[in-house]
């Protein structure tokens, strides 16, 4: 169990409204996959795919975080204030658990949570999960395509 | 800088044995997966159609280093990647990076202990170039200059290994050190590798409709030889695009017009890293590799010889009770040693000194300074190379300018049969007379560290002190082993030259020791002070220890071993000559001797490779008396081992030396030396002097000179 809890407040241009926030946890579970600790990329985008706003970056080193590629695209690889949310790379069958602190507002309008992974020399996995930000989706968990083995979020 | 050299290899030895293990292994894994990569000479174009109409998920191909082709796509079940045949993108085998392989990289690149341990290896490939550097300079030293750096060890024991192993290593540790530092460099952003130019990705214009891979314009011009990486775009997203990356550059192809975009060739930051990490991997240069790989399996051997080294210098370095400061003493001896024998014959004089209740000071030459006290200067040194100041000495001269001359005394140690014999102590005897220092005694040399003439030197010393001195000096000998004499053949007794060759076994169904023919058999007689030498005519390998022995009128030794009977035993040890060797290879071995110096000569045949061209010149007195090895020579003759025996006798009508017979074959000897052949010569002093000058002059019309063979470790002597 790899716990990482930070609490955090995304501010978005539009809907910066914290008085209405809701602290909600991000829990992903790695697989038992054969490499080193996984490159993640958590972020908020909308229903299109537009990238909205970073909620953390697992893996310490900048320079390899252009393997997170569509996070790594939209972003430019260093969003602002991006040092508060990064941690350590996420081993093989570890769990990787994050609080935000989000606007009670982009719950159920559309919103996505994305998580991209890059493993060195095995594999990109470019929007491995895409889960609907809502609260229906509250506690259910999604599969991953690649290193993930589920990604759920609970508030 | 043998300090230098000291201190990085005792702090880093470990750390750099673990480095080089793990990276011999990893040295392997290119010239493995090279064995699984297939030609293959068509497009990308091609290739990509072909693995998507086999897996229409595909996400990524890529060409792996060593020429390997794996596709990654995702399945129901998840995530797979197959090796690909180049040629039809048929399917191989499913492909997986090696755990264990993986696990050792982490080991190799940061000790399994992130950023501290990818430092600590950085710093080891640092120390590693630090100590090939210092290596080398260190053996240019003791091989007498950096033209001779190849020319053969005249060193024992992890001594020998050591230079050896390292001169064959160095090249290929400092490719892997040199390369290793940019790469620990890189990783931690003190130097760029390029990966920070990435093209920008393109925006394209969604809309139109995705063509077939196998149709894409910028992939259809473009060998798969070249091709790194292709990533598919995500499927059902029309702003999305190839990413392509080849050997030249990267960037990005639509989907829809098969047009590149943004790209950018790499930046040279990036070439160069590239050439850093083949260079360092053998990713891509698999002979290298392996080459790299062989290099680093001598590190661990280095490690240990090199710690060897330091502790049998630092244990000969001795620790006597009563010596003075230098400054309060009256007599001060200073040493110059490269391996800590010229030590112990100094602390036998401060010892003999201590007992006269002189106050002594010892210490290394380096450490010289002012001696108010002292009413004499005594100068032990040997001699590094060709004519160097060994370790403990290369600051004397430099100190010498700022000392109060006294009287003093220089004592060399050296081997005779080096150009350079005792060639440092004569520097530093001209140096403080050039200065005004009184000469306390002229300088005296100790040829093969002689106790008798060290004996001798004391008497003088102690004439010109006004103190009674006698020097019993016994070198560290080994441990002796028991020997049985099984036979022995007489000769030369009606000549008044009376000679034995002795074959000795072990008793009892021990072991020999270990030794070559042209070793030294170290015998200590009953009574005597310190043991004689006697130069091995048989290796280990012949099952017995032989020696040919001249009964010297009023010798302690010889008198005892030639009064042996088959049965009886005595006390003997090896000591290894490893300067007197037949070189390696096909060249010509000339062996030249005269009485029981044929001995050797006899051993080293016996080890001599068939067919290898061989002549012995061997000098006797009288054919009916004193033909030592007359039967195995002539066997030797007939079967091929021995090329061809050149006797001479110098009793009889007309009498002949060695000399005369190597003067009557110059032109053969000249053509034998010009095909690069090796002089080995065994006897008596005055028998080397009178060969050394005639093969000056078989040797001056050739250019050559018996100085420049000797250098070159092809003309060498055993001589008594």
């Amino acid at each position: 169990m790899n716990t990482t809890t930070t609490a955090l407040c995304l501010s978005l241009a539009m809907l910066a409204a914290p008085a209405t926030a809701r602290e909600v946890t991000i829990t992903a579970a790695m697989k038992p996959y054969a490499g080193d600790g996984a490159y993640l990329a958590l972020y908020l985008t909308d229903a299109q795919g537009a990238y909205q706003g970073t909620l953390w970056v697992a893996g310490p080193k900048t320079k390899y975080w252009k393997h997170l590629s569509d996070w790594y695209r939209a972003t430019g690889g260093a969003p602002a204030g991006i040092d508060a949310i990064t941690g350590a790379s996420v081993g093989a069958g570890r769990t990787l658990t994050v609080s935000v602190d989000l606007a009670e507002a982009l719950l159920d309008a559309g919103y996505q949570i994305r998580l991209d992974s890059a493993v060195e020399e095995v594999a990109d996995r470019p929007a491995e999960v895409v889960a609907p930000l809502t609260t229906a989706g509250k506690g259910q968990p999604v599969a991953g395509k690649g290193f993930v083995r589920s990604l759920q979020y609970d508030f | 800088m043998r300090r230098l050299h000291s201190v990085a290899g005792l702090v880093f030895g470990l750390v750099l044995a673990l480095l080089a293990g793990t990276g011999a292994i990893l040295s392997l894994d290119p010239a493995l997966e090279r064995l699984d990569a297939r030609p293959g000479g068509g497009t990308v174009a091609a290739l990509a159609a072909a693995v998507a109409a086999n897996h229409p998920d595909v996400e990524r191909l890529e060409r792996r280093a060593n020429g390997v082709f794996v596709a990654s796509f995702a399945t129901p079940a998840g995530y797979e990647t197959v090796s690909v045949d180049p040629a039809t993108g048929a399917d191989l085998k499913p492909w997986a990076a090696s755990a264990t392989l993986r696990w050792i990289r982490g080991l190799h690149r940061s000790l399994l202990l992130g950023d501290a341990g990818r430092a600590v290896a950085g710093l080891g490939a640092g120390a590693m170039a630090v100590l090939g550097l210092s290596g080398l300079a260190l053996l240019a030293a003791m091989l007498g200059g950096w033209r001779r750096l190849g020319r053969r060890v005249c060193a024992g024991g992890a001594g020998r290994w050591h230079a050896l192993l390292g001169r064959a290593a160095l090249a290929g540790l400092t490719v892997s050190a040199l390369t290793g530092i940019w790469m620990s460099l890189a990783s931690f952003g003190l130097i760029q590798d390029g990966s920070a130019a990435e093209p920008a990705f393109p925006e394209v214009a969604a809309g139109a409709a995705p063509a077939p891979v196998g149709t894409l314009a910028a992939l259809r011009l473009l060998p798969v030889g070249q091709l790194r990486r292709l990533t598919w775009p995500a499927a059902g997203d029309p702003a999305d695009v190839f990413g392509l990356q080849t050997a030249t550059g990267a960037g990005y192809v639509d989907q829809a017009t098969g047009a590149l975009l943004n790209w950018q060739d790499h930046a040279a930051a990036a070439r160069l890293w590239e050439w850093a990490y083949a260079l360092h991997t053998g990713q891509g240069l698999w002979w290298l590799g392996l080459l790299l790989g062989a290099s680093a399996l001598a590190v661990p051997v280095l490690a240990g010889t090199g710690g060897w080294i330091w502790w049998k210098r630092r244990a000969a370095r001795p620790r006597i009770a009563g010596t003075t400061a230098m400054a309060r003493a009256g007599i001060v001896i200073l040493v110059g040693s490269q391996d800590g024998a010229t030590w112990g014959f100094a602390a036998t004089l401060a010892r003999a000194l201590l007992a006269q209740g002189q106050p002594v000071h010892l210490g290394a030459m380096n450490r010289a300074g002012p001696m108010p006290a002292a009413r004499a200067l005594i100068l032990l040194t040997s001699t590094h190379g060709d004519g160097d100041p060994p370790a403990s000495a290369a600051r004397f001269l430099d100190r010498l300018d700022r000392m109060t001359p006294v009287p003093v005394a220089v004592l060399g140690f050296g081997d005779r049969s080096f150009p350079a014999f005792c060639g440092f102590a004569e520097t530093v005897s001209a140096r403080l007379a050039r200065a005004g220092w009184p000469a306390l005694l002229p300088l005296a040399r100790i040829d093969r560290q002689s106790s008798r003439d060290f004996a001798r030197w004391g008497e003088d010393l102690g004439r010109a002190l006004d103190l009674p001195l006698a020097l019993r000096h016994r070198s560290a000998t080994p441990r002796s082993v028991p020997l049985q004499l099984a036979a022995r053949q007489d000769f030369g007794a009606d000549i008044g030259a009376p000679s034995a060759v002795l074959r000795f076994a072990a008793p009892d169904g021990a072991a020999l020791p270990r030794f070559r023919a042209g070793d030294l058999l170290g015998v200590m007689a009953p009574g005597a002070e310190a043991p004689r030498f006697y130069s091995l005519a048989s290796g280990r390998r012949d099952g017995f220890a032989e020696i040919a022995v001249r009964r010297m009128p009023g010798g302690l030794c010889s008198g005892y071993l030639h009064g042996l009977q088959p049965g009886d035993r005595v006390q003997a040890f090896v000591r290894a000559n490893p300067g007197f060797r037949a070189a390696g290879g096909s060249v010509p071995v000339i062996l030249v001797a005269a009485g029981c110096g044929v001995g050797p000569m006899v051993g080293i045949l016996r080890h001599l490779r068939p067919g290898r061209r061989s002549v012995l010149y061997f000098g006797i007195r009288d054919p009916g008396s004193d033909f030592l090895y007359r039967h195995e020579t002539d066997a030797m003759l007939a079967d091929g081992r021995l090329g061809r025996r050149v006797m001479a006798f110098s009793r009889g009508g007309t009498p002949r030396h060695v000399q005369d017979r190597l003067r009557e074959n110059a032109e053969e000897l000249a053509r034998q030396i010009q095909a690069g052949g090796q002089v080995l010569i065994c006897g008596s002093t005055a028998m080397a002097r009178g060969v050394a000058a005639a093969f000056a002059e078989i040797l001056r019309p050739l250019d050559l000179t018996v100085a420049g063979l000797r250098a070159e470790g092809r003309y060498l002597e055993d001589v008594y």
